[in-house]
């Protein structure tokens, strides 16, 4: 009888990721719906002693498979210990971070197991009837959202992308005995040859690739203005781009700007920050599906395409709404 | 009578619209303000095949139809008239009359580069004396031994700036008349050939227009094309062949523009309303809608019947005629539609009605082609 | 290395379908079928990997009929043949049933490489080509941004977000490409004539793959997950203007609308 909600806790260098916490949050939920209990499954090399924190992020037992040959995700060592942990433990749902690497183990790790894999859940609950687990997730390239179910099959598995489930407060009491488990790992089982790992810091934004746009105009009165609205679309996990008004007055960089001479944009959300809204900027930004504007001036042209205008000061409004946002996350 | 495109036209369309609208499009301003032939735009066209779409494999080109040709004139025209015009005469004034009168080694040692792409072409026939009346060649052509000796000038020379390859006309027995016009191949570097004065113009300002001044330029006898006293035949039918693709050039101008003033009517508003929800903006755009779907099933038509090998000649100055004037007075159109801003260079609608007017003239003005046009009708 | 295969999907281009304002739900007339992105990546590795050591590319799809058109393009951009697998019985199919399907047409045709994209716009999911691995039993690297050949290994370049791995692999092996980090080729006008008058598309149906593949394993009855429901996100009504808000009302006004259409 399949039990236990699993959560595998990605780590890199020996760092546990933010996902990590937050899945195990996610996880203490639907466990309790459940009456069952939550597992983190940590797979590294030498991180033993490191996963011990996941209790005070709220498992309640951590499996760890700790074996040199898990150093630096490769696919298949990786695939085979979380196929064993799973062929022993039977659990009833396993939950991995959707980054480049649970994108690339769980669906794997599905079809070794044959069981279903949703992916990029952006919300997980449990069917109060079936105690099924309900996994909603956009699709049709975020046009619409689904509930996808998995009934006969286990575990059920899903990814949920980072930043969208909330982490535990970290509680330093709970604590737990790491059980420390043989996948039966080998030289054997690295198929392919890591020749060098690089490692890189952030490259330049395109920001017709963005979700999330805060978007700066003559009204955000001059270079630094723009360093409150990075900070509100860095908590928007988006991007800052700008109309051509700033670009003239060197404020930025052509990069950002969005119009009839500059890049065309369709973001699920463009916060319009200070900028009027004349027809050559709305030409470039008016398919965005969410328009939000923020203006001194009633009249401002911005108003007729925005979905939520706020006639107010940016200067105010921009830091206390990245406040509150941040309150959120936690 | 199938109106429908084929599957493979379809998908030349395709092809053509995606090419113009991330290759050609981003650059067509700067194009213009800056008076700049688009090398690097040319050098991708080469490589996608575009530079010798009508011509067989075996000559460097892509084995493709009169039809697939015209589109990809079109579709860059619609974006870019500028680009639309290097296409269309290095295609069909300086790759066709070699493919359709060379010998197999001028083809080989001709075609082949210009098919793909690998040099340019450009057609001298016009001079300072003889534009319409293009008979009056005054460029000579003496044969010595070997090789002819050419001088003259040719003037408005479409492509000259950076073409390799030119076809030359020129009067080898004045006695003769227009049968005594013969056409040459003739190269860049060949001695005593030079590239003079470059025109600045009301439109296409991309398209590098200039003057060739040829003061005893040797030309080596092998490249005489065709017969001597051939000359005007072949360039008379090698304009014909031109006309389709210049036509080709005004139709997407006039789509191009079309396709403009929708966007920006249905986001304007005045008085209130979105300016497309006004009869007078619906009205006219449907006149000319009209105009140019009309244009452009005479510039089919024609580009089949060249295809098929039938006459065209008539076809060919009609879709010309038509299609230009339609583009002057849809260009013209959609820069009123646009109001203000339409006059100003910000919006690309002033420059497609400045493009538009040397459709109107060149390769045979409008007057040309009427004459052209009753003389099939048998009332010359 | 002698033969490529590419697997890619027609997909309905996600960025240009919009919501019927009034009845709620998606206008999918009139979008057009493209390639899917990553895909096409996929072709242009693929075609990259030909040029420099002489292998034959076939495109392989599962949809339907009018898939055609794609298999035409990527011909047209330069592989050498196409398969198409269409029927009935693949309906429905979640992707371990997808995954079956193509897997069992693989096993028909000679490999050494595999490439496919790394998700579909339409799915988004990026699990199709790691399960089509699985099923054939062989070592994939997903997230792969370019591939290399130097003598018989392959060296490939995949990514993360916050660091790449450059890994040596052997053949057989299949691939996940990206679309952002490979420009793909336009197709060529000479290979579009040639696509429709010199190359043909061919079409297989279950018959073709059924020895390759438990039927249990196909459609909508092999798939393990299954749609419960779904729904269209709230519909875009006309903008409202806040004008006597204080800033903080403002700031709860933004962040639950932000909430409304699932930005945070």
């Amino acid at each position: 009888m399949s039990k236990n909600v699993y959560v595998y806790a990605e780590q890199r260098d020996g760092v546990f990721q933010k996902v990590a916490y937050e899945l195990i949050g996610k996880a203490k939920e639907l466990a309790q719906d459940l009456d069952q209990k939550v597992v983190a499954v940590a797979l590294g090399d030498k991180i033993t002693h490191a996963a011990k924190e996941l209790f005070s992020y709220g498992a309640d037992q951590v499996i760890v498979v700790d074996h040199p040959t898990l150093l630096e995700y490769l696919t298949e060592p990786f695939t085979k210990a979380m196929y064993a942990v799973i062929k022993a433990k039977d659990p009833e749902i396993v939950l991995y971070g959707a980054t480049a690497i649970g994108r690339d183990l769980a669906p794997r790790v599905s079809a070794r197991v044959h069981t279903g894999l949703t992916a990029d859940c952006t919300k997980l609950e449990i069917d109060a009837e079936t105690k099924g687990l309900m996994m909603t997730r956009p699709a049709f390239g975020g046009n619409i959202m689904a509930t996808i179910i998995c009934p006969d099959y286990r575990p059920q598995m899903a990814t949920v992308r980072p930043g969208v489930m909330k982490a535990l407060e970290k509680d330093a009491s709970q604590t737990g005995e790491v059980e420390v488990f043989d996948a039966g790992l080998s030289e054997n089982d690295v198929n392919l040859k890591i020749r060098e790992v690089v490692k890189e810091t952030k490259k330049v934004a395109d920001i017709t690739e963005a979700k999330v746009l805060v978007s700066g105009g003559r009204g955000i009165g001059g270079a630094e203005g723009f360093a409150a609205l990075k900070e509100l679309a860095d908590e928007l996990g988006g991007e800052i781009s700008s109309s051509r008004a700033c670009v003239d007055a060197g404020w930025i960089i052509r990069d950002h700007q969005v119009g009839q001479t500059g890049k065309t944009v369709r973001p699920d959300a463009y916060i319009a920050c200070g900028i009027s809204g004349a027809i050559q900027h709305a030409a470039g930004m008016e398919d965005s599906e969410l328009i939000i504007a923020i203006n001194k001036n009633n009249t401002a042209p911005i108003f007729d395409i925005a979905d939520v205008g706020i006639v107010g000061d940016v200067d105010v409004i921009v830091p206390k709404l990245t406040e509150a946002l941040k309150k959120i996350k936690g | 009578m199938d109106y429908n495109l084929s599957k493979e036209h379809l998908l030349l369309q395709e092809m053509y619209r995606s090419f113009a609208e991330n290759e050609v499009k981003p650059l067509a301003e700067e194009v213009d303000e800056e008076e700049r032939f688009p090398v690097e735009t040319v050098k991708k066209m080469a490589r996608n095949g575009m530079m010798g779409i009508p011509f067989p494999k075996e000559y460097g080109g892509q084995g493709g139809d009169v039809l697939g040709y015209v589109m990809c004139v079109e579709e860059l025209s619609k974006v870019c008239g500028t680009t639309g015009v290097i296409v269309s005469a290095h295609t069909s004034l300086c790759g066709a009359p070699i493919y359709e009168n060379g010998t197999e080694e001028q083809k080989q040692k001709y075609l082949v580069p210009l098919a793909k792409g690998e040099k340019l072409g450009a057609f001298g026939l016009t001079e300072p004396g003889a534009g319409t009346d293009a008979s009056g060649q005054q460029t000579k052509a003496v044969l010595e031994g070997d090789h002819y000796v050419l001088n003259g000038s040719k003037i408005f020379i479409t492509n000259a700036g950076y073409a390799d390859i030119f076809i030359i006309l020129a009067m080898t027995d004045k006695s003769k008349g227009t049968r005594g016009i013969s056409a040459f191949i003739v190269e860049r570097d060949f001695p005593g050939f030079s590239v003079g004065k470059h025109e600045k113009k009301m439109g296409i300002k991309g398209s590098s227009t200039c003057e060739l001044v040829m003061e005893n330029c040797i030309v080596p006898k092998e490249n005489l094309l065709g017969a001597e006293g051939k000359g005007f035949g072949i360039a008379m039918k090698t304009l014909d062949g031109g006309r389709i693709g210049i036509a080709a050039q005004a139709l997407g101008l006039g789509e191009g523009a079309i396709d403009e003033v929708v966007k920006y009517t249905k986001e304007r508003t005045q008085f209130g309303r979105r300016i497309s929800q006004f009869q007078n903006t619906q009205f006219q755009l449907a006149d000319m809608h009209t105009q140019m779907e009309a244009a452009k099933l005479l510039v089919y038509k024609a580009a089949c019947k060249k295809e098929a090998r039938q006459p065209y000649t008539k076809d060919a100055a009609m879709a010309k005629l038509f299609a230009a004037e339609a583009a002057m007075s849809v260009t013209t159109k959609a820069v009123q539609l646009f109001g203000g801003y339409g006059y100003t260079r910000e919006y690309p609608v002033e420059r497609m009605m400045r493009d538009a007017k040397i459709t109107e003239i060149y390769e045979g003005t409008s007057e040309v082609q009427r004459m052209v046009i009753s003389a099939n009708l048998g009332v010359n | 290395m002698k033969n490529i295969l590419v697997c890619v999907k027609q997909v309905p281009d996600t960025t240009e379908v919009k919501l019927d304002p009034k009845t709620g739900t998606l206008i999918r007339d009139g979008v057009p079928s493209i390639i899917n992105p990553d895909d096409k990546a996929g072709i242009e590795i693929a075609l990259q990997l030909k040029e420099k050591t002489g292998a034959k590319v076939t495109v392989l799809s599962m949809g339907p009929m009018q898939a055609d058109i794609a298999m035409r393009e990527a011909l047209a951009m330069g592989c050498d043949e196409a398969v198409l697998l269409s029927g009935r019985e693949f309906a429905g199919s979640d992707t371990w049933a997808t995954s079956s399907a193509i897997a069992a047409a693989i096993k028909n045709l000679p490999y050494d490489l595999i490439i496919a994209g790394r998700q579909a716009i339409d799915g988004d999911t990026a699990q199709v080509g790691p399960q089509i691995a699985e099923h054939l039993n062989i070592p994939h690297i997903s997230y792969v941004a370019d591939a290399n050949v130097e003598g018989d290994t392959l060296v490939v370049k995949r990514d993360f977000e916050d660091r790449y791995h450059m890994i040596e692999a052997k053949t057989p092996l299949l691939l996940t490409a990206l679309g952002e980090t490979t420009e793909p080729r336009y197709m060529s006008v000479g290979g579009i004539y040639d696509a429709y008058r010199e190359k043909e598309v061919k079409v297989w149906s279950y018959e073709d793959v059924k020895d390759n593949v438990d039927p249990a394993n196909l459609g909508l009855k092999g798939s393990p997950t299954r749609v419960k429901k779904s729904f269209t996100k709230p519909v875009k009504a006309a903008g409202v203007l806040h004008e006597d808000v204080s800033a903080d009302e403002a700031v709860d006004l933004i962040i639950s609308k932000l909430q409304e259409k699932y930005i945070i």
